[in-house]
């Protein structure tokens, strides 16, 4: 049985994972990317082997993903997370027309064929607005966990409109609104629509079709996929695995590879 | 004797070009030194031609803008310009020359002289406000040459219609008065025969223009239109209308023609035939180029080649038997193509989706430049809507690198490159 392994250093978190030949997930590990992007692939590589149970030589090729995959020093080589969302999307969901990848820094809209392969894609420019840090700004401005952030938003029976487009400016206005003496949740479900009504128009610029894949690790917050799901008037395809779309394309990938060096069996009995 | 000639022909043109643009620079510090004052004028028609007549010296602000990007200052001299009070959104080019002048000429190509006149046309809203400064500044006259755009869906007005011939004699009028004025400026009379000497020039540069261009459909192509085909265009630019700048494009053309006849092409292994639609990001201008060429990726043609040419791409000849007519009617058409050349590119660059035979096309819109980067969303549309092509939206900014992020960029390109890769891979597989 053949193993291949994707490794993707996002700017905030780095995911690991392991598939079998037949497309199976047998490891995974997330952990933070901190500020060595090298201790942080290898650790994650070490820690999804140990959750397979399988060894590291065993694994024939590793493709490194994300901002660091040039520094995924064990790697064979190195796909863009574009490409690798698209093809785990693909694999993961095999309606898959559009992808939306929410991460720490960027969000990607992408537009993909039945394969897999990146048609058209667009990002956030330059500016973390809309992307998972606006999250993280909102909540470290009302002081609340990341993790209960969505939760805590679909409570929201009157959301403010939260005007900024700037990351570090949406905490002053954050402040500003609870000065003014609103909830805490109609506040931040404010911030989530803001962020749903940016990341429509990011998808509008590929285009928007149905099946709609969402990834990353905004995938996690429960408030974000709600209003994502009001804002495109349509249900996201979203799997506890989401999280690892990048890392499980870039898997893909490498298995991909060994599957393409491999002489087919009938060639061999012939030689 | 065949390697004798390569070892000859084979660069030349980049060499010259930077020869001749150190040289252009040279000539305007001692323009500086001697207090002479300088015709400063734009790359989308700057009527050099005319404007040589009268030996001013000639400043193309924007070139001496991008030149502090390029040499890795424009940081230092926007920075200035915004303490003065210019906000960072608008262009920076009119910041970096702002900072030149509060500067007094200083430039790190050497000084630039102070400005006697400017001269405009209304291809960019932005020439005409950045001329009103140097008028407050300095008390020198701005003249704007008012060019008829494109009007008529699906086409433009042709010599030997009565609209075109409307048109030609409003240019021909403004090119007139701008002849008084340059006789009040400079206190020379107006000489016609150094006109006709001067648009013969220029009919050499423009005819060497086009063909150069008509040459990069050769596969593989002859030259990268980002890097080296800015280098020929500086020079397109710079000596319009000179003898120099006349001799450097019959020797760009043969050079072209020789590597065209010889199959030689850029440094690369060409694995990928790109358009690009826009300004360069001069911040990082090699590094921009790389992006493309470590993957094979070659830009064959750029909308910059024509717009900042001025139309130059058009290769119009002037008739010098009729020379201020003339000079109204190539100024009108060329300055026109320039125009086109940013709000209609959809048509240029569907036009070269099939005669340079492109696999891709790179889009960038850029921060500080609203003129060329508005309509370019509508214009990838268009052009994705019409062709099988696929296309990069890719944004940064000409001189600004704190709008410049190069991992970004970088990753984009990459999986523009992945794409491509993964479609030709498929038609591979389509076929057997």
């Amino acid at each position: 049985m053949a193993y291949a392994a994707g490794v993707d250093v996002g700017s905030t978190q780095t995911k690991a994972i392991i598939i079998n030949e037949d497309r199976e997930i047998v490891g995974r590990c997330l952990t933070d990317t901190g500020a060595n992007v090298v201790i942080a692939a290898e650790n994650s590589f070490a820690e999804a082997l140990k959750t397979s149970g399988i060894r590291e030589e065993e694994v024939e090729y590793v493709i490194g993903t994300g901002y660091g995959r040039y520094r995924v020093t064990f790697g064979n080589t190195q796909v863009t997370e574009i490409s690798c969302h698209a093809r785990g999307a693909a694999q993961m969901f095999p309606g898959t027309k559009t992808v939306l990848d929410m991460g720490g820094q960027d969000t990607k809209a992408i537009r993909v064929s039945p394969k897999g392969e990146v048609l058209d894609f667009c990002m956030n420019d330059k500016c973390a607005a809309g992307t998972g840090r606006f999250l993280g700004a909102a909540a470290a401005a009302l002081d609340i966990p990341l993790g209960e952030l969505g939760n805590v938003a679909m409570k929201a029976e009157r959301p403010v409109k939260i005007s900024t487009t700037c990351t570090v400016f949406a905490e002053s206005e954050v402040l500003s609104w609870l000065g003014k003496g609103k909830k805490i949740e109609d506040i931040l479900w404010g911030v989530h629509l803001s962020i749903a009504s940016r990341s429509t128009a990011l998808l509008r610029r590929v285009g928007i079709e149905d099946e709609i894949t969402f990834t990353g690790g905004v995938t996690k917050n429960a408030g974000m996929i709600k209003s994502l799901e009001q804002a495109l008037k349509t249900k996201l395809n979203v799997s506890d695995d989401s999280h690892y779309m990048g890392a499980l394309g870039a898997a893909l990938f490498a298995l991909d590879h060994i599957l393409a060096g491999r002489v087919p069996t009938e060639e061999k009995e012939t030689a | 004797m065949t390697e004798t000639k390569t070892d000859e022909l084979v660069g030349r043109g980049n060499k010259e070009g930077a020869d001749l643009f150190r040289e252009w620079f040279d000539s305007l510090a001692d323009a500086a030194k001697n207090g002479r004052g300088a015709a400063y004028v734009f790359v989308m028609g700057s009527m050099a031609e005319l404007l040589h007549v009268f030996d001013f010296p000639l400043v193309l602000p924007e070139i001496t803008s991008l030149q502090t990007a390029v040499r890795r200052v424009a940081d230092t001299y926007l920075a200035e310009a915004e303490d003065y009070g210019y906000s960072p959104d608008i262009c920076g080019y009119v910041k970096a020359d702002m900072a030149v002048q509060l500067r007094g000429g200083q430039h790190p190509m050497g000084q630039i002289p102070k400005p006697s006149v400017a001269v405009m046309s209304n291809a960019c809203n932005t020439y005409i406000k950045w001329a009103e400064i140097w008028e407050r500044m300095y008390g020198i006259p701005l003249f704007v040459l008012d060019v008829p755009a494109t009007r008529q869906a699906g086409g433009q007005f042709q010599p030997g219609s009565s609209d075109f011939e409307r048109d030609r004699k409003y240019v021909e009028a403004q090119v007139r008065e701008l002849i008084t004025l340059c006789e009040q400026v400079s206190g020379k009379k107006f000489d016609i025969d150094r006109l006709r000497e001067s648009l013969g020039y220029a009919n050499d540069m423009n005819e060497g223009w086009r063909r150069v261009l008509e040459l990069n459909k050769s596969k593989p192509s002859l030259f990268n239109a980002v890097t080296d085909g800015t280098v020929y265009l500086g020079v397109s630019n710079n000596l319009r209308g000179t003898k120099k700048g006349s001799q450097f494009f019959k020797n760009l053309v043969e050079e072209m023609e020789y590597k065209a006849a010889h199959g030689i092409g850029t440094q690369i292994v060409e694995k990928y035939r790109l358009g690009f639609v826009g300004v360069p990001c001069y911040p990082i201008f090699r590094r921009f180029s790389e992006m493309f060429t470590e993957w094979g990726g070659n830009f064959v043609h750029s909308t910059y080649l024509n717009f900042a040419s001025g139309g130059g791409n058009l290769g119009y000849q002037y008739d010098v038997n009729r020379p201020i007519e003339s000079l109204a009617e190539g100024y009108l058409i060329s300055v026109r193509e320039a125009m086109d050349n940013m709000f209609h590119q959809d048509r240029v660059v569907i036009d070269w989706v099939k005669n340079y035979e492109l696999d891709g096309v790179v889009y960038h819109p850029i921060k500080s430049c609203r003129t060329v980067s508005t309509g370019l969303a509508d214009g990838r549309r268009a052009m994705m809507a019409a062709t099988d092509v696929p296309s990069l939206f890719i944004e940064s900014d000409m001189m600004d690198k704190r709008v410049v992020s190069e991992a970004q960029m970088k990753n984009r390109a990459d999986a523009f490159f992945e794409g491509l890769a993964s479609r030709r891979e498929m038609a591979k597989v389509a076929q057997t």
